[in-house]
C-alpha cells in the first residue's frame, strides 16, 4: 500500500515493541518494507502515547498533529476470526485520508477519544522500566518481581503483561496468554468509532 | 557511605552515588542537582525559575542528602525502587502525560531501525504519518 500511495506526502512508520531487533526481523524482511521499520526495546512509544496493546495505528498530519488517536486496527485479515475486524475498510479509510484528508478528526473529538491516563498506570510504567533494566543487567529474580508489580498496577496493559512474556521465557501465544485474555482485553476508545467490525 | 546506584529518569538510565538502606534511598544534594537538575534552596526545591515549596524540609533532607521517595512525591512523579539491586525508576506523572497528549502534538521520539540507523518522528513533518505499533507477541 505504501508503494501504491506514493511516498511524497505519506509515510508509514512501524515500531516493534520487542525485546530485540531479531524478534520482529522476520516480519519486516518478509514484508520487504521500504518505509521506516523501527525497534523500541524500552517501550518508549508505549510511554509517550499511552499504549496498552498492539497493534495500534495513529494518524499524524503534515504539521505533526494527532488527527486520529490510537486505534486497534489491522492491515490484514490473518486474525479476523479472533478480533472480528476487517482490514479492507480500514485500508480504504487510509487511502481516503492520504488522498483527501478525510477521516482526520476535529481537535475536540480527537481529545475525547484519547486514552485516560491514571496514576496507577504511570506507576506501572515506572515498575516496568525498572524491571526491564534489571532484566538486561541479569537480575532476573528482581526483574520478575517488578514485572509482576507492574502487571498488578495495570492489569489491562498488555504491553506489560503480554509484552513481558517473551522477556521472561513464557510463550505469548500459549496458556499464560489465554489465561490473560480470559480477564478481558484492553480496548481503545477509537475502536468503537471506526466501522470495521464484522457486524458493521 | 554512598555506593553506585542507577536512576532511570523517564527512560534514561543515570549513574549516581546514593546511600541505600532497604528500599530507602538518599541522594546527596549535588547528585540530585547534577542528575535531575533540581536544587534545594530556602524557597524550596528549584529548577531554573520554578520552585516547589517544601513544607517539611527535615523529612526531605538530612546530612546524607535527599530522600528519593520524598523527592518523587514533591515532583509528583511515580517511583519504583529496588534497594537491593541498587536501582530505581522515575516515570512521568499522569498529569504530564495527559497534558502532552491533550496538546495533540504527536510526542517526538528517536528510535533505531533494524540496521541501527536512528529515525526521529519530527523529521517526517510535511508528510502524513501512519504510526503503527506492533510486536512479535
Amino acid at each position: 500500500m505504501y508503494e501504491e500511495l506514493g511516498s511524497e506526502d505519506f509515510v508509514p512508520i512501524t515500531v516493534a515493541l520487542d525485546r530485540c531487533a531479531d524478534d520482529p526481523r522476520p516480519f519486516v524482511e518478509a514484508a520487504k518494507a521500504t518505509h521506516p521499520s523501527l525497534i523500541d526495546t524500552e517501550h518508549r512509544l508505549a510511554e509517550l502515547y499511552h499504549l496498552t496493546n498492539v497493534p495500534t495505528i495513529l494518524w499524524i498530519d503534515e504539521a505533526g498533529r494527532i488527527v486520529r488517536p490510537h486505534d486497534a486496527q489491522f492491515g490484514t485479515d490473518t486474525f479476523t476470526a479472533f478480533h472480528h475486524k476487517k482490514s479492507g475498510p480500514y485500508l480504504e479509510m487510509i487511502r481516503d485520508w492520504v488522498r483527501t484528508g478525510a477521516g482526520a478528526l476535529a481537535d475536540e473529538e480527537t481529545r475525547r477519544l484519547q486514552p485516560e491516563i491514571s496514576e496507577a498506570s504511570q506507576q506501572s510504567r515506572a515498575e516496568r522500566a525498572l524491571a526491564w533494566f534489571l532484566q538486561q543487567r541479569g537480575d532476573e529474580d528482581a526483574a520478575a518481581r517488578h514485572f509482576e508489580r507492574a502487571g498488578e498496577l495495570a492489569p489491562l496493559d498488555w504491553t506489560i503483561r503480554r509484552g513481558s512474556m517473551p522477556i521472561q521465557g513464557k510463550n505469548p501465544f500459549g496458556p499464560e496468554f489465554f489465561e490473560l485474555a480470559g480477564e478481558g482485553q484492553p480496548e481503545y476508545a477509537m475502536e468503537a468509532v471506526t466501522p470495521t467490525r464484522d457486524s458493521d | 557511605m554512598t555506593q553506585p546506584f542507577t536512576l532511570i529518569d523517564d527512560g534514561q538510565a543515570k549513574a549516581l552515588q546514593a546511600t541505600v538502606e532497604g528500599d530507602r534511598v538518599r541522594l546527596p544534594e549535588a547528585e540530585v542537582h547534577r542528575a535531575l537538575g533540581w536544587q534545594l534552596k530556602p524557597e524550596g526545591l528549584c529548577q531554573g525559575d520554578t520552585c516547589i515549596p517544601v513544607r517539611d524540609p527535615s523529612s526531605l533532607s538530612n546530612e546524607a542528602g535527599l530522600d528519593l521517595e520524598a523527592l518523587s512525591k514533591l515532583l509528583g512523579r511515580p517511583l519504583a525502587v529496588d534497594g537491593e539491586s541498587r536501582a530505581a525508576a522515575l516515570a512521568a506523572s499522569a498529569t504530564d502525560r495527559t497534558q502532552s497528549l491533550e496538546s495533540l502534538e504527536a510526542p517526538d521520539f528517536t528510535l533505531p531501525d533494524l540496521a541501527g540507523v536512528a529515525h526521529t518522528l519530527s523529521d517526517y513533518r510535511g508528510k502524513k504519518v501512519l504510526l503503527i505499533a506492533y510486536a512479535s507477541w
